[in-house]
């Protein structure tokens, strides 16, 4: 199709049969002997300063080794947030600290031989609160008088903290109420986006242990193994030479393994100890105190010329990052900065946005960063304004998106927790999404007004999205690559494959360079003592920013390779030279010399050296993905189910270059999505206690909640990317909850402004309809 | 007290705690492809064959199944030796992070047993107990389907 031998092909991903025969590939899968477990005793109020701790009645308890509290670890102000240096969140965190500040808050640890033992132990450590009073709602919090959440000495990062405003975003082009004043139809909605969890099924993990050498070593479940370390090293107060991360495979990230909060607790225990320690979340852990999607309100308000160009777009942004900052800038940030350019024939722009500290679960980062919440807004105001345009959905958004050529201010304007960076569209291809999606889903048959007597209503709805590839000028990924005596390559990289494939990817990306076929790729990832540095998993970073680097490097390594070539052929045109198979040969006299014989020469005999190269990749852009999706869903009035039919995802993500993997992030993205919209909530008591922890009372979809999903990738070519590739990972997650939303439109003409849509609010709206 | 398994067709006798969970033993003792850990029986990805019905072994007493024949995922196949369900897994991109693969395989393993020639709807009910975050199930079920029609081919 392309050209290309390994490119745009559907290997297997590389560690897929291990993962499918249950070898010990995950953190807790292996033991080490004399492991002291850890468990930790959590806050059951929502605001209350530790008056005093007392741990002497838990330490008597036999086979109890250590116990901590803040009184006896680091008091070093930092963030959880697993970002680059210096990082966009707040330092307003201790290891443990004096106050807690949400129901589930971390209080002390235990260490001991057992984790019966460690369980029996928090029974027994005496805590005396004072309880403060509480603020669970993002709006009260910001007013004054309002509980002030973080009042301790020391912390910074914060917009306003007697204010509990964790940031403040304003950016503005163009005269935004001029543009509202000139514009001939506005329409402004709000909506409101809930808590939920990424629910991987892998819990978060660590394993640390001492080795030979008395060097720490921290197994983790991390999506970021580099920052891991240097923030370990951070709270700790030790070298960042003195620690080693290691990440084995992963059972899923979705952002919430970007944090830091298991890590520089069990490697304390370590540290104290010399023992091996372990430290696996539970299921209930996982849900209250690891982290959540930020949840949000959000209003868009859209003005338009009668023929359908935009003139104006504003939006507001209220996110609520629970007790702690970690990601609430970036998150929010990304909520205008991926949406806005998309619709970037407005030239009056304006995104405002506040994010507030409550006494409630902590947010981080969860796939689709904020995207998710401004799309489930803007993509229903845009339905909302083409109906009082009278225009289709897909003709409104054909006229208004960003095309290749174009840029938006909103680039420039709004980074990720500083500036942005301009930077022109290379590639995109959203006609043909919006062609080629409405014809799969049969949109101009369906979209006529469904039968209002039928108990059961069809509707149909659309939304179109953009993403990123990576933050610009602030993510970098570096990898080494070498020949071996048999003709294969190792390749050695930071970058860290969650279950994405990520590692077959590069493994493709370096076949295709180098001529041969991915087996004899050995790939070795994120190990802070072996391999170069990555930022690790997250902004859709993966095959453009870490594939981006092996690329670079496998470049180099072709060029040492035709460099000895030269000799051998006798002959001093590289240009002649093709990498074939496991061959050099030239095309201008035929000559032929395989790897092998090329990596026997260099290691043993002449022109001695070991064929290799490191090399690194940091981007001036980050190349958004464009997706556009459809959905048709039927509706029981009678019951308020909405039952998703058929899905369908026209996504460009540049060139794939493993199309099966990258449908696979584009149906769990969607799925994940659906759950997002229709079943998954926190729910919470007057108290600030999470009542539904658990997978009975929180539902994520099951095999039985899926539509028939059809995805098409429509191929562009990225200038930026490896072989043309763009990201893939996130944007699909964004496009579930605005789709349906358009869709109950369209069956039943209501909207829902509180997510998720569930039976209940349906009939309510039905009922305030009075249908 | 003392159970006994045959696991994988090896017999097997483990020291156990009366209250013990069939998870933590089987683990403890080496076992760890099976996975999971939300000790509901809600996730499913720790399922085995007990007695040739999958099951969730986070919420079986490890007493209660006394002399019972456990297949685990390496029971089904290994990595030198893998069933065509796990061929077929790879195959299809079944597999993302794989930790909830094993508890799948094994219910799916269990349902064409019985039903070697299953609709898709019995397909995607044999598998709704197996969460997976990653995949969104699509690429599972068309798995299980290339599994039956090479199971098919292979008779």
């Amino acid at each position: 199709m392309n050209g290309f031998e390994y490119i745009g092909k559907n290997i297997g991903k590389i560690d897929a049969m291990a993962l499918a025969t249950g070898q010990p590939l995950f953190t807790d899968d292996i033991s080490f002997p004399n492991t002291l477990h850890i468990k930790i005793l959590y806050s059951p109020h929502a605001h209350a300063i530790i008056e005093d701790i007392d741990t002497s009645e838990a330490e008597k308890i036999p086979r109890v080794k250590l116990i901590l509290t803040y009184k006896n670890t680091p008091q070093v102000l930092h963030t959880t947030a697993g970002q680059g240096w210096p990082e966009p969140s707040p330092y307003d965190t201790c290891m443990f600290n004096k106050k807690v500040r949400y129901v589930g808050d971390r209080v002390a640890a235990v260490a001991a031989e057992t984790e019966e033992i460690a369980y029996e132990a928090l029974k027994h450590i005496k805590v005396n609160y004072k309880k403060l009073p509480a603020v669970f709602d993002p709006e009260e919090a910001m007013k004054e008088g309002a509980p002030v959440i973080h009042d301790e000495e020391g912390i910074s990062g914060v917009y306003n903290p007697k204010r509990n405003i964790v940031s403040h975003i304003e950016v503005k082009a163009g005269d935004i109420e001029k543009g509202f004043e000139e514009s001939d139809v506005v329409v402004e909605d709000t909506f409101e986006m809930q808590y939920a969890q990424h629910c991987p099924i892998e819990p978060h993990a660590t394993i640390t242990y001492l080795d030979e050498y008395g060097r720490l070593v921290i197994r983790t479940s991390t999506q970021v193994p580099f920052h891991v370390r240097r923030i370990v090293a951070q709270v700790l107060e030790i070298p960042v030479q003195n620690i080693r991360v290691i990440k084995p495979r992963i059972g899923g990230g979705f952002g919430v393994k970007q944090e830091i909060i298991l890590e520089e607790i069990s490697a304390f225990v370590t540290l104290k100890t010399s023992r091996p320690a372990r430290l696996v979340y539970t299921r209930e852990e996982e849900f209250v105190s690891s982290r959540t999607r930020h949840p949000m309100k959000v209003t868009v308000k859209i003005g338009a010329k009668k023929n359908g160009i935009f003139n104006a777009i504003k939006m507001y942004a209220l996110s609520n990052n629970g007790a702690y900052g970690t990601h609430g800038l970036t998150v929010t940030s990304n909520t205008g900065s991926k949406t806005l350019p998309l619709y970037n024939k407005a030239p009056n722009i304006e995104f405002i946005a506040d994010v507030a500290y409550t006494n409630l679960p902590v947010a981080g980062a969860y796939r689709g960063y904020g995207a998710t919440q401004g799309y489930a807004a803007l993509e229903q105001v845009v339905d909302e304004i083409a109906e009082k345009l009278g225009m289709g959905p897909a003709e409104i958004r054909k006229i208004n998106h960003i095309k290749v050529g174009e840029t938006s201010p909103i680039f420039k304007a709004l980074g990720e927790g500083r500036e942005g960076v301009t930077q022109y569209i290379q590639s995109e291809a959203t006609d043909k999404l919006l062609e080629l999606g409405t014809k799969e889903i049969g949109w101009y048959e369906k979209i006529r007004k469904p039968a209002k007597e039928a108990t059961k209503v069809r509707g149909i709805g659309m939304a179109l999205l953009m993403q990123g590839s990576g933050i610009p000028l602030i993510d970098m990924g570096a990898a080494t690559i070498k020949l071996n005596e048999d003709g294969s390559f190792n390749v050695l990289y930071g970058g860290t494959d969650i279950g994405t494939g990520l590692d077959t990817v590069v493994a493709q990306i370096v076949s295709e360079t180098l001529g041969v076929k991915p087996e004899q790729i050995i790939v070795y990832a994120a190990d802070t003592d072996v391999t170069p540095f990555d930022k690790g998993a997250y902004a859709s970073s993966g095959t453009f920013i870490s594939g981006g680097a092996v690329y670079n490097a496998a470049l180099k390594v072709r060029e040492q390779i035709l460099e000895v070539t030269k000799e051998i052929f006798g002959e001093f045109n590289t240009k002649d030279f093709i990498l074939k198979d496991g061959f050099v040969i030239s095309e201008k006299s035929g000559k032929k010399v395989s790897l092998s014989e090329i990596a026997y020469q260099t290691l043993y005999l002449k022109k001695q050296q070991q064929i290799m190269a490191t090399s690194s990749f940091v981007s001036d852009s980050s190349p958004p993905p464009f997706a556009a999706h459809f959905i048709e869903i039927e509706v029981d009035k009678e019951t308020g189910i909405i039952t998703p039919i058929k899905y369908v995802a026209a996504v460009d993500c540049g060139v794939a270059i493993n199309p099966e993997l990258a449908k696979g992030q584009i149906i769990g993205s969607i799925v994940n999505g659906i759950g997002y919209a229709l079943t998954e909530e926190y729910k919470f008591s007057q108290t600030g206690k999470l009542i539904n922890s658990n997978f009975m009372e929180y539902r994520i979809p099951s095999s039985r909640d899926i539509p028939d999903i059809k995805t098409i990738l429509v191929e562009t070519y990225e200038p930026k990317g490896p072989y043309g590739a763009k990201s893939v990972a996130e944007i699909n997650i964004n496009g579930p909850i605005p789709a349906i939303g358009n869709a109950l439109y369209n069956a039943l003409g209501i909207r829902i402004h509180k997510l998720p849509y569930t039976p209940e609010k349906v009939l309510e709206a039905l009922k305030n309809k009075g249908a | 007290m003392k159970v006994h398994y045959k696991i994988n067709g090896e017999e097997k006798e483990f020291d156990i705690q009366p209250g013990e969970l069939l998870l933590d033993v089987l683990r403890r003792n080496n076992y760890t492809e099976i996975k999971g850990n939300c000790y509901l029986g809600t996730c499913g990805a720790c399922a085995v064959l007990i007695n040739e019905v999958a099951k969730a072994t986070c919420t079986t007493l490890a007493a209660q199944v006394n002399n019972a024949e456990i297949i685990t995922i390496k029971g089904i196949g290994t990595i030198s030796e893998p069933h065509l369900l796990q061929k077929a897994f790879v195959e299809k991109g079944a597999v993302q992070c794989g930790f909830c693969t094993p508890g799948t395989i094994i219910s799916a393993y269990a349902l064409l047993k019985n039903n070697p020639d299953p609709t898709e709807e019995e397909i995607k009910r044999s598998i709704d107990g197996n969460l997976c975050r990653c995949t969104g199930y699509v690429q599972q079920i068309e798995a299980i389907k290339f599994a039956i029609k090479l199971l098919k081919g292979g008779k």
